[in-house]
């Protein structure tokens, strides 16, 4: 309901102060019970299925149920997302499948220094039109 | 009802923390991340602090979180004097052409940046076909800083693999931060998970920022920022109107969920000038998900038709042109979206977007290889930015190349950046020919408090910025604080208010609900009380309120003076009311300052078309009572201001052209 967490997958990101679903979802909807060590949202009607929290669950534990109030049940659409490409599996309510692979990052590693190879900021030019790229 | 004054007796008081800074940048979305980027770089070397406060976290917050599949900004071989030409014609005449230039200059430095930083970006093979990010690198293809040419949707969109887009400019952002922190010897300057509730302001100065509060989601924890400069980058606004869906899709707004208006809010109770808050976007989208049409109009060249296959645009042009000339050409968004709500009223629905014979037309000319490419495309498409309509395909058996899909105009939302301008008025860069005087106080997006900066989705006047375009937006605001920390040099802040009043009005709901949860037998989850309001039933008589009185989908976004003036009293007492919300726990406190939030956009929305005796929006929103545009008395911006004292005052501003229409030839 929209995002949901399959009980047996779940591991309540053992170890860890709070779980990735928790740390990532935008609008706080993934909380860890910690009697069962295992994680859900806790508020369905306002999720988004940005699939924040399906990607980073490093178990696969989360997967989206798409709105019940206008969505006919039975379809899924599942992402597997590598540090550079995704691919999305989406299986048809009458049981069609179809994939697709995506580029996500051309720089999987990241940035390490932000200000890499960039000019310094000149501050003759505090005041101008110009951000410190373009002096 | 009586007020209750928060005393911590069946509560705990949570710890204060103050955190001194010198420029704090509130939200790290698109604008919030431009301006860290650009703040750190300038403010490091002079030793000034630079501090970041999200509810959410960086790597996935915003309007941003899910990924988008363009770019919507980014002039590349275009004119700028055209790009405010487009902007101006989409927003019915009225805008800040000086805001929209500067933007149009500084723009396509972020989208380079964004490509250097690993964000793939779609380009031409040498037959003009699409290539996707991978393999124009893998083919040499160069990058567009170097002259490589984008997949142009429309003119002035490009195409991208946006799937970690947010994530890629947020880690930039995150490490400027770093950058800074060590620099300047901060232990932290990111403050994650922290929901500013209100800009504080110096006691000393009047109309001068000095910081502001909020709290911490997690853990008991108020944090007090004191800052020489504020930067306001927390977006626009959503479920403000009831949303047409009636269950859980409840959170399926096209606008993300999360954002509550925040910037709105804290700006105008700060006494900031607001500018044409009577504009909204009402997206047409597909029908429930939300999907995006753009890439669907502009780059498979589909077509959306009445239910008799009727192209809207086309029958209603002349009625159109009739109503509304000179704003018909082009027919921007709104005057679009009306011309489908005509047929849709006269029961000519459902509107049909063709993706089937728009990918059967583009098909004819492409071996198998390329209609399976053409496919993942239209697929990729709803699976970066709106999973949710690619999972309503496949709930529904849609096979887009197969059969049609139904679209749908939505709620409103309150917004700046997309196809929308409601926000602040800020001073312009000064530079730009023709700019009236009045319209540039010194430092370029600042708000009319000083040191009060504005970004992306609260800056008024100045839509169609987009992702790239507010992150530039924030980039210039980043800059300008940094300028406004080094002319204001031993500034000391002195917070105007008593700050245990403030921890005490925050964590109020939790009091109150502390106080009273045992008075009935009701369980937690069906509770019933009337001592208190929970946010959720207080976020549904909002929703209704806006959307009965103030030209929701209910009216077909019709209202008018009477019914605003109906809409207005129970807005105040809504207002009244929210002082009796009740939480649980954090979470639910964070619900309770979302929506104290949505009620002051809600209410400068409402206000702001009472002010504005025309229908300047059609296809956004109508007045019945004054049903046409009316240039002579309304072709100008509409600002407003609230104070403690004076309550809202309402003027009009004249608005200047700056670029003059282009010569016909
Ligand atoms: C569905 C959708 C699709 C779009 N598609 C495209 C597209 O294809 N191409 C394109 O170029 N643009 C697109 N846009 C536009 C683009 O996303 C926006 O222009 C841009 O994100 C606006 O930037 P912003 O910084 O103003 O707001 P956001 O990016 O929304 O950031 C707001 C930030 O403020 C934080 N925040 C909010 N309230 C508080 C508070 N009280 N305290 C602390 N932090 C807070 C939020 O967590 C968030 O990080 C799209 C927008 C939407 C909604
Ligand atoms: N029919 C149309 N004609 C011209 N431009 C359009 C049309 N539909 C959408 N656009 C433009 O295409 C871009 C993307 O628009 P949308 O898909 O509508 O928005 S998105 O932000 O959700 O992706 C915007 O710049 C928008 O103005
Ligand atoms: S899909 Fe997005 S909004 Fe929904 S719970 Fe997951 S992270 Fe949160």
């Amino acid at each position: 309901m929209p995002s949901f967490v399959m009980t047996e997958k779940c591991d309540g990101c053992k170890g860890q102060d709070k779980t990735a679903c928790m740390y990532i979802c935008p609008h706080d909807l993934m909380i860890l019970d910690k009697e069962r060590m295992k994680a859900f949202n806790q508020e369905p009607e306002q999720c988004w299925e940005c699939y924040n929290c399906v990607k980073i669950c490093p178990q696969q534990a989360i997967e989206v149920r798409a709105y019940a109030d206008f969505a006919p049940l039975g379809a899924s659409v599942i992402p597997m997302r590598s540090t550079d490409s995704i691919m999305w599996t989406i299986k048809f309510r009458n049981g069609a499948l179809k994939r697709f692979k995506f580029p996500i990052n051309l720089r999987p590693d990241g940035v390490s220094d932000p200000y890499e190879g960039l000019p310094e900021p000149n501050f003759d030019d505090i005041k101008s039109s110009k951000l410190f790229t373009q002096a | 009802m009586e007020q209750e004054k928060n005393e911590f007796r069946f509560t705990e008081k949570p710890e204060v923390e103050e955190v001194n800074c010198d420029i704090l940048i509130i939200g790290g979305g698109m604008s919030g991340a431009g301006a860290a980027f650009e703040a750190c770089r300038w403010a490091t070397p002079k030793n000034l602090k630079v501090v970041m406060a999200d509810k959410a976290a960086v790597e996935r917050s915003g309007a941003v979180a899910q990924g988008l599949s363009a770019i919507n900004t980014y002039i590349g071989e275009n004119d700028i004097d055209d790009y405010v030409r487009y902007v101006r014609a989409d927003l019915m005449g009225i805008i800040r052409e000086d805001l929209v230039k500067d933007l149009g200059r500084m723009v396509d430095d972020s989208v380079h940046l964004f490509e250097q930083w690993g964000l793939p970006i779609w380009k031409k093979d040498d037959e003009g076909h699409s290539m996707d990010g991978f393999q124009a690198r893998d083919s040499g293809k160069a990058l567009l800083k170097d002259g490589g040419t984008p997949v142009r949707s429309g003119k002035w969109q490009i195409m991208i693999n946006g799937e970690s887009y947010k994530a890629i400019v947020g880690d930039v952002a995150k490490k400027s931060l770093e950058y800074n922190a060590q620099a300047t010897g901060q232990e932290q300057n990111l403050y994650e998970r922290v929901f500013c509730t209100r800009l504080l302001m110096d006691a000393n100065e009047p109309n001068r920022i000095a910081g502001a509060i909020g709290f911490s989601t997690r853990e008991n924890k108020v944090y007090v920022f004191k800052a020489n400069a504020v930067i306001n980058g927390s977006g626009g606004a959503v479920n403000v109107f009831r949303p047409r869906s009636v269950g859980e899709g409840l959170g399926r707004a096209w606008f993300p969920v999360w954002n509550s208006g925040s910037g709105y809010a804290m700006g105008i109770q700060a006494g900031a000038e607001l500018t044409l808050m009577e504009n909204r976007f009402v997206p047409m989208r597909f029908k429930d998900g939300y999907g995006p049409v753009g890439a669907w109009f502009l780059f498979f060249k589909a077509k959306a038709t009445n239910a008799i296959g009727e192209d809207y645009c086309d029958t209603h042009a002349d009625e159109i042109h009739e109503q509304f000339a000179p704003y018909d050409e082009p027919m921007g968004t709104a005057l679009r979206n009306h011309a489908a709500m005509v047929d849709m009223k006269a029961g000519l629905g459902p509107i049909m977007m063709h993706t089937d014979k728009a990918m059967q037309a583009l098909e004819e000319s492409m071996d198998a290889k390329q209609i399976k490419h053409l496919e993942a495309e239209a697929w990729e498409d709803f699976l970066d930015m709106t999973i949710a309509q690619a999972g309503l395909w496949a709930a529904n058996d849609v096979e887009p190349n197969k059969v049609p899909s139904e679209l749908m105009p939505s709620e409103p939302y309150l917004l700046g950046s997309h196809a929308g301008c409601a926000g602040f008025w800020v001073s312009g860069p000064g530079d730009i020919e023709g700019t009236p005087d009045e319209w540039s106080w010194g430092y370029n997006r600042m708000s009319t408090v000083n040191g009060l900066f504005m970004s992306g989705d609260v800056v008024g006047a100045s839509g169609h910025k987009f992702s790239s375009g507010s992150h530039a937006e924030g980039r210039i605001a980043g800059k300008m604080a940094v300028a406004w920390c080094l002319d204001h040099e031993g500034y000391s802040p002195a917070i105007s208010e008593s700050i245990d009043e403030l921890v005490a009005e925050i964590y109020a709901p939790m009091e109150l609900y502390a106080k009273y949860k045992s008075y009935t037998t009701a369980p937690e989850n069906v509770d019933i009380n009337p001592n208190y309001i929970r946010p959720r039933m207080l976020q549904f008589r909002l929703m209704k309120i806006m959307d009965e009185y103030v030209g929701g989908v209910s009216t077909w976004y019709t209202t008018s003076a009477t019914l605003l003036a109906e809409g207005l009293k129970k807005l105040e007492v809504l207002k009244e009311d929210s002082a009796r919300m009740a939480a649980s726990d954090l979470h639910e406190l964070l619900r309770c300052w979302e929506n104290y939030h949505r009620i002051w956009a809600a209410e400068a929305h409402a206000r702001h078309i009472n002010f504005r005796e025309e229908s300047r929006y059609p296809g956004y929103y109508y007045r019945g009572d004054f049903p046409g545009i009316d240039d002579a008395n309304w072709k100008c911006f509409t600002n407003s201001r609230w104070t403690q004292e004076g309550g809202w005052e309402h003027k009009k501003v004249p608005y200047v052209e700056l670029v003059p229409a282009p010569t016909p030839a």
